[in-house]
């Protein structure tokens, strides 16, 4: 059975933009920033027991912090006031320290003060600025400029470029359950998890979000992509808001969680990359940054709290996975992650998207020489990743319906356990995973860079994987004929594994293995200076860079396919 | 959301499944605060108990009251102790599956091991196992059903000296504190302390593993050896069970306490312990068959050794004890040669753990 691409325009689902929750959420942004900059003080002070010893630890490590961040680390995008700020924080923190008039309550009310303008300045710089004309300029200029670009590559003419013989669909394809995803979008709340490996990412679900007919999805986008004014446009206009890599302090952290988790019960569909960032090592995240999701789950409790029992108030996950050929970012991410492994913590954040005409170039070859994209959409579960039914409930393993609000429940109600959602978040965190493996799309690509790099690891059995990528490339040869019988294994085993539901392939993987391995050596990382695989002149398999040759390996991670060599 | 309410108003029950020693047990143990419900998978066992208060044999509090329905049982209880043999767990399970809810609270006290193999295999047939394949009970309650907030018990928890009310401490293991508080709301008494621990798959297997140990305890009673003897078994064994705990996913430390160093020592020294039996009657001449055949509960060591000398074809690990006891149990070695065996294996760093 073949699977079928997306290739119309769904009409959308709320064709009024008033009832758009995210157009809801920018009319009263005002007021929603009060909340969460409320709601963020409450969380703070519960953490702390509202102790005012520790609130005043807790302000002090923050202002250091946020000195020592202006002072090592600014972007172009730090606000010009913010050396005044935080030096009328320290003023007023000295003040309340030296004042030894104040008794116990007097002083934490007056550090509180100092808490407030803190969680309001970080709910106003992490809030979104969604404005509904640009988004609708944003969404042509995507569209129409890529279907341009795209038909003057491929059809071949000065004309062409007025064709509309190919669009953007051809290009990207999209699979799996649009139709599930649609329709819940309209019952209920929709947060949807995508696998993570270029900055391309953010645009392109965005513009698949508005293919399928969605509202636009409001989500926390890195804020060094806010650094590029032309970037900062885009996100503004496709509903991100701000999520700032370099702040790790409490309250950042709160207001950030706060700020998530009020959008989600306000009923504005999300994105979260659950992998933090960009995958470095290539390979399907594994390990999810637990933070943001956990604001799904504590979202769910509080509609369950506030008695909205109905579809409207249940929150689905959605994941999603994209799979390309190549990953522009590659060899900057893999080089991150080869010297990062073990020491993320003293990693300092860096920015290698950070020009427009890096971008440019990019995106020109990748729509005049066709490098193919697909996205593939899981299907939805709850927040205890439970999959759920056509009407939005949850179903067991055999496909008896269940209540998500009993996750909650203890005597006879709801109860707040804080403990008790952080163990569901590593379980909805691990069934993320599962599916990202199970709706992955493996592409001729992932298939070649696999087996080589794997057939090269074997013959190399002594050295691990750091002696590994320091091999000189020109002694690294793999015969062909050897290459293509383990493809022949590898690919055997995928077939067994779809068989199974454990993964997908894309169509271009239905072919003989001759045209799947040429296929695969064309499209590798394939704008790359140095290219990851290529055949030499009598025929066998070179790499030029075998680090990128890693990298595009480890998408197949986490199959047990590594057992077969 | 119709099912979820109902029982909010009346009394909670606490939901016993299984009605072996243990089980009857901890029913009498959880009675005396609670009002208890057991389940027994036989209508005769369910009218003995209404009846005559009392499960072959074995006395239980009055206002026990038994029952032949899961459906019946899960409604009036949110919390339930399942404490059935491994070789039924995963058919109970699946036979509560149904009537199970994500407000359950699950603890059981199984210290067995269970396989998940394809259709038509079985460990028989597979000679070989891998980690996934081998599933401790609180990973069958995940698989099999709906809920979530499980637990386990493990301890030195000796039925016998239980029911005489001497004094004992039992681990409560599970990722949730909310099972773990409860568990220790329950069973907590004067006689009774109640650990937690939130590594439930090293509590599991602590209790699982104890009982390979067990059982070649018993073995070297049977032979007449001595304390010395013993003491090193114990000894030796603890550091295979923290090896063997470590490559299934438990922790070093879980091994050390109460559920495993703890339960360890009282079943290496106590007859009233079935897998200490089994060794201490196969030292003394009988066969395995010949020893089952009139054991009136399982032991579970047996079925275990079984399943980790499968494990072990897969794992980059030796296990002597445990290889030499399967093939005392299995392939008729004598218990004699296997203990001059492990008396020339090379042991030579005292411990390698830490």
């Amino acid at each position: 059975m073949e699977e079928k691409y997306i290739k119309h325009r769904y009409e959308p689902i709320l064709p009024s933009k008033n009832e758009w929750p995210v157009v809801k959420l920018a009319r009263e942004r005002k007021e929603f920033i009060k909340q969460v900059s409320d709601k963020s003080q409450d969380r703070i002070l519960n953490l702390i027991n509202s102790n005012p010893d520790l609130l005043k630890e807790e302000l002090e490590t923050t202002l250091y912090r946020e000195k020592l961040r202006i002072k090592q680390n600014p972007w172009a995008v730090d606000p010009d006031d913010e050396q005044e700020f935080w030096g009328k924080v320290k003023s007023s923190l000295l003040h309340v320290n030296s004042d030894t008039k104040l008794n116990k309550s007097t002083r934490l009310k007056a550090y509180r003060d100092i808490l407030e303008k803190i969680t309001t300045r970080y709910s106003e710089e992490i809030a979104s600025n969604f404005k509904h004309q640009h988004y609708k300029f944003t969404r042509s200029v995507v569209t129409f400029g890529f279907a341009r670009l795209l038909n003057a590559a491929r059809v071949k003419g000065f004309r062409s470029i007025f064709s509309n013989q190919f669009t953007l669909q051809d290009k990207i394809q999209i699979t799996g359950e649009t139709d599930q995803l649609r329709d819940l979008a309209t019952k209920g709340t929709v947060v949807m998890v995508p696998t993570h490996f270029s900055n391309l990412d953010s645009i392109l679900i965005g513009w698949i979000i508005s293919v399928l007919g969605l509202p636009p999805f409001i989500y926390g986008a890195g804020l060094n992509l806010f650094n590029i004014s032309i970037f900062a446009y885009f996100m503004n206009a496709l509903g991100a808001y701000k999520v700032d890599r370099r702040k790790k302090n409490l309250m950042y952290l709160e207001t950030l969680k706060t700020y998530s988790k009020e959008a989600i019960q306000f009923g504005c569909h999300s994105l979260f990359f659950p992998g933090g960032t960009r995958s470095r090592s290539g390979m399907i995240e594994s390990k999810l940054k637990l933070g943001l999701l956990s604001t799904a789950i504590e979202a769910q409790r509080n509609n369950f709290q506030d008695e909205q029992n109905d579809i409207s108030g249940k929150i689905f996950i959605v994941p999603v996975t994209i799979n390309y050929h190549f990953v522009l970012e590659a060899p900057s991410l893999i080089r991150d992650h080869l010297s990062i492994t073990g020491q993320e913590r003293y990693y300092k954040e860096n920015d290698e998207f950070s020009t427009s005409y890096k971008i440019s170039k990019f995106l020109f070859k990748f729509f005049t020489k066709g490098s193919d994209i697909s996205v593939s959409v899981g299907r939805a579960m709850d927040v205890l990743g439970n999959y759920v039914d056509q009407d939005g409930k949850s179903l067991d393993k055999h496909g008896r319906i269940i209540d998500t609000r009993d996750y909650f429940m203890s005597n006879g109600k709801i109860t707040v356990d804080q403990q008790r959602e952080e163990e569901y978040t590593h379980m909805l965190g691990r069934r993320i995973v599962e599916e990202f493996h199970k709706i992955n799309r493996v592409f001729s690509s992932h298939l070649v860079a696999f087996t080589a790099f794997e057939l090269i690891q074997a013959k190399n059995q002594k050295l691990d994987l750091f002696d590994l990528i320091r091999l000189p490339e020109e002694e690294i040869v793999i015969p062909y004929e050897e290459f293509k019988s383990a493809c022949q294994q590898v690919y055997d085993r995928i077939l067994e594994l779809r068989a199974d539901h454990q993964i997908k392939i894309a169509p271009h993987m239905k072919r003989g293995m001759e045209q799947i391995i040429a296929h695969g050596l064309d499209n590798v990382g394939m704008y790359h200076a140095k290219r990851p695989l290529l055949r030499n002149q009598s025929g066998d398999i070179v790499t030029e860079d075998i680090s990128l040759l890693y990298f595009y390996h480890n998408r197949l991670h986490g199959y047990g396919l590594e057992k077969l060599f | 959301m119709d099912m979820a309410s109902k029982n909010s108003s009346k009394i909670k029950q606490i939901g016993v499944v299984g009605i072996g020693s243990f089980g009857a047990t901890i029913a009498n143990m959880l009675a005396e605060k609670n009002q208890v419900i057991v389940y027994a998978r036989k209508s005769e066992v369910v009218d003995e108990i209404n009846s005559q208060h009392q499960a072959q044999g074995r006395t239980l509090n009055p206002l026990i009251k038994a029952t032949d329905d899961p459906e019946e049982i899960c409604e009036a209880c949110e919390v339930l102790f399942f404490m059935v043999p491994s070789s039924g767990f995963q058919e109970v399970a699946r036979k509560f599956a149904p009537f199970l809810h994500p407000y359950h609270l699950i603890i059981h006290g199984t210290k067995g091991l269970c396989i998940n193999l394809p259709f038509g295999q079985t460990l028989d047939t597979m000679k070989r196992l891998r980690r996934g394949q081998l599933l401790t009970m609180s990973e069958v309650i995940q698989q099999e059903t709906v809920a979530v907030r499980v637990g386990c018990l493990a301890g030195p928890n000796l039925s016998l000296e239980l029911s005489q009310g001497q004094p004992a401490a039992t681990v409560i293991a599970s990722k949730f504190n909310e099972v773990i508080l409860e568990g220790q709301r329950l069973l907590r008494s004067d006689r009774f302390q109640v650990y937690g621990n939130s590594d439930i798959i090293g509590v599991e297997l602590s209790g699982v593993l104890k009982n390979i140990i067990a059982i070649a305890a018993g073995a070297l009673a049977g032979l007449g050896l001595g304390e010395n003897a013993k003491g090193l078994l114990i000894s030796r064994g603890m550091v295979e069970m923290v090896h063997l705990s470590n490559a299934l996913g438990g922790s070093v430390k879980s091994v050390i306490g109460l559920a495993g160093i703890g339960d360890l020592v009282a079943t290496c020294n106590s007859e009233n312990s079935r897998n200490f039996t089994v060794g201490y009657r196969l030292a003394k001449g009988e066969t395995l068959e010949q020893i089952q055949a009139d054991m009136e509960e399982v032991a579970e060591g047996i079925n275990t050794v079984k399943i980790i000398k499968a494990f072990l074809e897969t794992a980059d690990l030796r296990a002597p004890i445990t290889e030499n006891l399967y093939r005392v149990l299995f392939e008729d070695l004598e218990i004699e040669e296997a203990l001059q065996f492990l008396m020339k294996y090379p042991f030579n760093v005292d411990v390698n753990f830490v």
